[in-house]
């Protein structure tokens, strides 16, 4: 018998037993509309994620203080802080691949200005820091090269402070007490949101790190060196760059451990990402459970059928179907079933997806790959779960079958 | 005398064990049919003809004895073979019409052509439109089985019987399901068929119907007891044609 026959014969089967059909494909729908949902969702997560670190800024590369070991006793990060402004000199001067190098001084500070105080952070920064973390003034300017060679005490305010200090009002040419000493505000950064760790990117104050040095600090140790490329390819070599150049300047022999970090966005942004991914296979994990409660369903429905269609069966074996093709239908019949409940569900998921988005506010993302990999689970399903039934059926004798009442 | 019979059954024997004991359904059953033969096989709820029936319909296999159906041994033969002789040389025609609910006359009709092997078949509709033609219900091709009256349904079966050109028709009371009248009509499509040279066997119990058959055999315990042509058999046709009259 053909093969295409064969199909013809199933699928009459499933179109005439459309109540059955409709319940036996349920579980499945609900299966694979799951998956896309929780999968959508996942992944949605970890692409708002992505985004927000791509918000720290472009290619970016940071270099941290490492940590240092002493008689074999890790002493932990930035228990050793060797990072000073002489090393943004020293790559700002021999490297050939960053395109921007700014130091990083932290100095956390009680602002005063406007109608009040605000505890903040300020962090004194090189003029190329706008560029690395690509951070637009809303009003004024930013500081330039010429401001912080000359360590004028200009502030730029972050979203926040400004809001905070000045509540609405535009705070560009006033004054602001930094530590009693008194700053000119030249400028208001655009707001930037929240890091992947929740804290606020625009509780900040950036002033030239040659001013807070001498004004602020007091001190010639940096938090950290902030850098970048002007391509993501050169992100890599430059890393192994930078690498070189502060070992040289830290007098490192070659038997010593960097007593620095370097690393790019691309591993802050994993970081962030593991989280959600583990988040995302398990949502998934759930709802493959419930894609194989729905091939139980099948099963359960084809046994049922196969007793229920018994004389059916007896009647084509007794016309010259042989075993085969009577297990040959019945597998087509549950994986058409199966995959026809794929479709839906896929279909169902989506839309699914796209309500929830609306509803919740989420970033939902559809991958082709997920829908692919639900669908061929939902055909995996209904040879799982069609077989033994089919092989039932294909089993029976015909006088039996043809008696049975 | 080197005939060609169509079924030619030699000391056919068929056991079934239940537990310990043993049901000789069979004992030593002869029988012999020619080529145009229409032979009533009859006898009381155990008497072994619903067994013989599904021996010669290669439904089942004797447990001893040898069975030639159109020059064939059936007898050892395995699952799959027999499947393709009982689509290819036997019709079955069943008591209780076993059609598939919600499928049309055509699609029942085409049913054991689906099942064909050969390539013999191309044009399945067109072939069980024929058939269903050849019974008179060419204008209910796309009725399904709950439209259609039982004489109309077993005459839908006939025709699924006979879309494959078998060398016999395998009928298992046909008429009991039936009454009298549509019993006549469907005796009046058997014997047409006959007279077309389709060889067929059927079970009955009742002599009324046995009466427009060629020949009767009675069974009685898995043993043939009478073996004898019908000497007054009745023509269908003419029993209709008497009904309406009166």
């Amino acid at each position: 018998m053909k093969a295409g026959r064969l199909v013809k014969v199933a699928i009459q089967s499933i179109i005439k037993n459309s109540l059955r059909t409709l319940l036996t494909m349920l579980g499945v729908v609900i299966g694979v509309g799951s998956v896309t949902i929780m999968v959508a969702i996942g992944q949605g997560a970890q692409a708002q994620i992505r985004e927000q670190v791509d918000s720290l800024g472009t290619n970016m590369i940071v270099i941290t203080p490492g940590s240092s070991n002493q008689g074999g006793v890790n002493q932990g990060a930035a228990s050793y802080n060797r990072l000073t402004t002489d090393d943004a000199d020293a790559l700002q001067s021999e490297s050939f691949l960053l395109s921007a190098v700014s130091p990083v001084i932290m100095a956390p500070t009680q602002a005063v200005g406007g109608s009040g105080n605000w505890r903040t952070v300020v962090q004194g920064v090189d003029s190329d820091y706008q560029l690395i973390r690509d951070w637009q003034v809303t009003t004024g300017a930013f500081f330039e090269a010429a401001d912080v060679r000359s360590k004028r005490k200009v502030a730029v305010l972050g979203a926040t402070v400004a809001d905070e200090l000045f509540s609405g009002a535009d705070p560009v040419g006033q004054r602001i007490q930094l530590r009693n000493v008194p700053f000119e505000i030249i400028g208001v950064l655009a707001e930037k949101g929240q890091t992947a760790d929740g804290s606020d990117q625009d509780d900040v104050v950036l002033a030239p790190y040659t001013t807070v040095q001498t004004r602020l600090a007091g001190r010639s140790f940096i938090a950290q060196i902030i850098a970048s490329t002007s391509t993501p390819d050169d992100i890599s070599p430059a890393q192994e760059e930078i690498r070189q150049i502060m070992r040289e300047t830290h007098d490192l022999a070659e038997w010593e451990d960097d007593d620095f970090t370097v690393r790019n966005q691309t591993d802050l942004a994993d970081t962030a990402q593991s989280t959600t991914k583990v988040m995302t296979v398990l949502l998934a994990a759930i709802a493959g459970i419930s894609l194989l409660v729905g091939g139980i369903g099948i099963m359960n429905i084809m046994l049922v059928s196969v007793t229920e269609r018994t004389r059916e069966i007896g009647l084509r074996l007794a016309v010259g179907a042989r075993g085969a093709d009577v297990l040959t239908q019945f597998m087509i019949e549950a994986v058409v079933l199966s995959v026809l409940g794929g479709v839906i569900g896929v279909v169902g998921g989506v839309t699914g997806s796209l309500i929830v988005a609306r509803v919740t506010g989420w970033g939902i993302s559809i991958s082709p790959q997920a829908i692919a990999l639900a669908l061929a689970f939902s055909a995996a399903v209904g040879i799982f779960f069609g077989f033994y039934p089919a092989r039932r059926a294909a089993a029976l004798h015909p006088i039996d079958a043809l008696r049975f009442e | 005398m080197e005939q060609n019979l169509v079924i030619e059954a030699q000391k056919l024997t068929k056991v079934y064990t239940s537990g310990v004991n043993e049901v000789r359904a069979l004992q030593n059953v002869d029988l012999q049919a020619a080529p145009g033969e229409m032979l009533a096989i009859m006898g009381a709820s155990g008497s072994g003809k619903s067994t013989l029936m599904n021996i010669l319909g290669c439904l089942d296999v004797p447990t001893a004895g040898s069975y030639q159906l159109d020059g064939t041994e059936v007898a050892g033969l395995d699952r799959n073979a027999l499947a393709d002789i009982r689509n290819r040389r036997i019709g079955f025609v069943f008591q209780g019409f076993n059609l598939l609910p919600r499928t049309s006359a055509l699609d029942n009709v085409e049913l054991p052509l689906l099942y064909d092997r050969s390539d013999r078949a191309l044009d399945t509709k067109a072939l069980a439109a024929a058939s269903l033609e050849g019974v008179g219900l060419g204008e209910r091709q796309h009725h399904e089985p709950n439209e259609l009256s039982g004489g109309q349904q077993q005459r839908v079966a006939i025709a699924r019987a006979l879309v494959t050109q078998p060398a016999i028709l395998l009928a298992d009371e046909p008429t009991g399901n039936l009454d009298s009248r549509t019993t006549l009509e469907v005796m009046s499509l058997f014997q047409e068929i006959n007279e077309q040279g389709v060889t067929i066997l059927m079970v009955t119990h009742e002599e009324d119907v046995a009466v427009y058959c060629k020949r009767v055999i009675e069974l009685r315990d898995g043993a043939v007891i009478r073996d004898e042509p019908v000497l007054q058999r009745r023509v269908a046709t003419l029993d209709i044609s008497e009904w309406e009259a009166a």
